[in-house]
């Protein structure tokens, strides 16, 4: 039974739409012809499950691997280890042949708009392919009907005038919604959203999320919105999940994390950023020194370590347990755990 | 208040391109007193990083005109030579961490060389004098001494953008012109960079200009707001103003987009794009965008046709705050 697999990691539920159980997922790095390969270790044995309808915000800085496990979660990569379970199938090991229902199903919205469109496509084009690659919609006729309703579902209109133009003939924000609107257009109910406001305007930031909310509650999609940005997180997510380093530090609902962070890494990451108040100019901010480590040769014990104001002996040698630390708050951290 | 160290007064800057000629900035006025810090915000292409270039005197190629008036210390520093402004201005007075700077540092050149280079060319100063001058800056900024024999390509990205700093600073200028110091680090990395600035301004008596378009992140080191659209400066005072009751309806919607961490509020956007500096609107530049323009009837006819003038409104910081928005005449 699958759900006792999982009973070493609470914190999953084998109710929900997707679950990635004790995720591995290593690049390999050659540095020359002859020397041995390395690797860095991005997804180091990482459990998370999202739920139908639920929203997750990933967050973590650069090079914690938050990309990587995204792309892990679509079955983009092979896995060094774990499971993935969609659906309540199990796909860890499915071919690529095997898994076009899946590909349907799950769907991934990028940071640059530019990476995803075709630029020499028309919006038609570019909102139709995913039909045509996974024959649905029928007739051309038909395709076009549904390219249309989707260009009103991103709010793109009237659809007409929009059908024939260019992705460069449109604003960063408009190409946001294009690239929304492939993602959405064959009804998905799993979507990994990379950054997808990272590099836009405050305002039009809030726009696109806003469009991103409504399609996710309209539609029930289970949301991965990854993010180095915990601020934006909370106009969206139910819950969040930090991760350090290739690894979870924490696990719970936005806002009880928020509002009281277990992990000293969490706390960090809060601490750090600011909110608007002109008072902020009187005094500095309470903040942990250093940068990530390296994920060929993560430091033993738990990766924060190097960093954490609170750091013990035990922590030097041992890494910590992900254990539960208050009502649905899991965090992985000695301070936690009671000897 | 005494003198003010910087008055920027009515300058246009514009480029010319195969399309037209580019507005970006024009008729842009405000003023710095010594120790200050002046945020200067706005959405992408509004006009900032022209500003800081027009105020170091580094402006692209393509610069069909510049117009104006940039005082420092109460001498017009745009109109005189392009020798005597660098002898006398450029990194000595004014400095100029730009835009992206970290990752333009040249790459086949060790730290120190890179930072020394101005020094030994444009300022006659002995090569070993401006290694220990350029180590001084660097454990200044929080980084070894030995770090000038390193190259950029081993260094973090927070590092490099303390090396770019440093840079500026070695000459000990009055004024340096911070062009989003800290847009492409990490949140942690960023928090301690800010940290520094506001120790460098203490340490050494720093005046700012501090270009970002986070407005939760100018407020860690505004003492003033300077908010710009399109080319034009919208709204212009002390941060416990502009912060608390800002009034510009640009102003009101871009607060309105900031998330806050700790508080409860509704984010909302300002529907519409930004126009186009070759063809702006006519009047006031907001209108094609402004709710109060949509909304009011009286407001037909006027914005969308006369540029409103700069209004002096109630005010509780340091600073006038002004404002240019029919809404207030
Ligand atoms: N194709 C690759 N080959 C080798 N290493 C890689 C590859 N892609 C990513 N990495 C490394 O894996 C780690 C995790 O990268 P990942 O892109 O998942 O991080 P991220 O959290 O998404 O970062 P960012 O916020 O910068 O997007 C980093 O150390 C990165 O350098
Ligand atoms: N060399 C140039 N030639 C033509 N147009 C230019 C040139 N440099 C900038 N512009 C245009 O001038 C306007 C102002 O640009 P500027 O770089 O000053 O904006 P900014 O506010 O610094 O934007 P960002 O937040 O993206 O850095 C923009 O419309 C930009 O496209
Ligand atoms: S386990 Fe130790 S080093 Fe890691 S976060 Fe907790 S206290 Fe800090
Ligand atoms: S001048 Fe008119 S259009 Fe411009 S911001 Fe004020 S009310 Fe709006
Ligand atoms: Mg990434
Ligand atoms: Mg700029």
């Amino acid at each position: 039974m699958y759900a006792s697999s999982i009973a070493d990691s609470p914190w999953l539920s084998p109710n929900h739409l997707v679950i990635g159980h004790r995720l591995k997922m290593w690049y390999s790095v050659q540095a020359g012809l002859f020397s041995k390969t390395r690797y860095v270790r991005a997804v180091d044995d990482v459990s998370i499950s999202i739920g139908k309808g639920e929203t997750v915000a990933m967050i973590g800085e650069s090079g914690s691997g938050k990309s990587s496990l995204g792309r892990t979660l679509l079955r983009l990569y092979k896995l060094n280890g774990g499971s993935l379970m969609f659906d309540g199938k199990d796909i860890t090991k499915a071919k690529e042949s095997e898994l076009a229902w899946f590909r349907r199903r799950a769907q991934m919205i990028f940071q640059d708009p530019f990476s995803a469109i075709n630029p020499f496509h028309n919006i038609k084009f570019i909102l139709e392919e995913p039909l045509i690659i996974h024959g649905v919609g029928g007739g051309a006729a038909e395709r076009e009907e549904m390219v249309i309703r989707t260009l009103n579902e991103i709010k793109m209109n009237p659809p007409e005038d929009y059908l024939y133009k260019y992705p460069h003939m449109l604003s960063g924000g408009q190409r946001q919604r294009v690239a929304i609107g492939r993602a959405i257009i064959l009804r998905p109910d799993f979507i990994v959203a990379d950054e997808p406001v990272s590099m836009l305007d405050a305002s039009v930031r809030v726009e696109i999320l806003t469009l991103l909310k409504e399609v996710q509650q309209k539609m029930n999609i289970a949301f991965l919105y990854i993010t180095h940005d915990i601020s934006t997180a909370k106009y969206f997510s139910d819950r969040i999940a930090i991760l350090y380093a290739g690894k979870l530090a924490e696990v719970g609902p936005y806002r009880d994390v928020v509002k009281d962070p277990a992990h000293p890494y969490t706390q960090a990451l809060i601490e750090a950023i600011p909110d608007p108040d002109p008072s902020n100019r009187f005094h500095d901010k309470k903040v942990v020194g250093g940068e990530p480590p390296s994920l060929i040769n993560p430091p033993r014990g738990c990766r924060f370590h190097p960093r954490c104001p609170f750091a013990m002996d035990i922590c030097r040698r041992e890494e910590p347990p992900m254990v539960e630390v208050k009502n649905g708050i899991y965090a992985a951290c000695w301070l936690h755990i009671k000897k | 208040m005494g003198m003010a160290l910087l008055e920027v007064d009515n300058i246009h800057l514009y480029y010319s391109t195969s399309k037209g000629i580019v507005k970006a900035v024009d008729g842009v006025s405000f003023e710095l007193e010594e120790g200050e810090t002046l945020a200067l915000v706005g959405e992408s292409g509004c006009g900032k990083s022209t500003i800081a270039k027009a105020l170091i005197r580094l402006w692209e190629r393509n610069v069909s005109s510049v117009t104006g008036e940039i005082r420092f210390e109460g001498r017009d520093v745009l109109h005189i030579s392009d020798e005597e402004f660098r002898m006398q201005y450029r990194w000595k007075k004014i400095a100029w961490v730009p835009q992206a700077s970290m990752n333009s540092l040249n790459p086949v050149l060790t730290i120190g060389e890179q930072m020394i280079e101005p020094l030994v060319i444009h300022h006659d100063v002995d090569k070993d004098k401006a290694l220990m001058q350029a180590m001084d800056m660097l454990e200044a900024v929080g980084l070894p001494r030995d770090i000038v024999r390193r190259y950029p390509h081993q260094l973090s990205g927070g590092m490099k953008q303390r090396v770019a700093i440093a840079m500026a600073l070695i000459l000990m200028p009055k004024l340096v012109i911070l062009d989003e110091p800290t847009s492409a680090l990490d949140v942690i990395t960023q928090a301690n960079i800010m940290n520094l600035l506001k120790r460098l301004r203490r340490e050494f008596k720093l005046t700012y200009i501090f270009i970002t378009h986070d407005l939760a992140l100018a407020s860690e080191l505004a003492d003033s707001v300077a908010v710009m659209y399109a080319g034009k400066l919208v709204e212009w005072g002390s941060s416990d103003d502009i912060y608390v009751s800002p009034k510009h309806p640009y102003t009101v919607g871009l607060m309105g987009s900031v998330p806050t961490l700790r508080g409860e509020k509704k984010l909302t956007f300002m529907p519409g794009e930004v126009p186009s500096l070759i063809n702006p609107p006519t009047g006031c530049r907001f209108y094609p965008r402004c709710p109060y323009f949509a909304s009011r009837g009286e407001l037909k006819g006027l914005c969308d046709r006369d540029e409103p003038p700069y209004i002096d409104v109630e005010h509780k910081g340091a600073r006038r705050h002004l404002v240019s928005c029919w809404l207030y005449k």
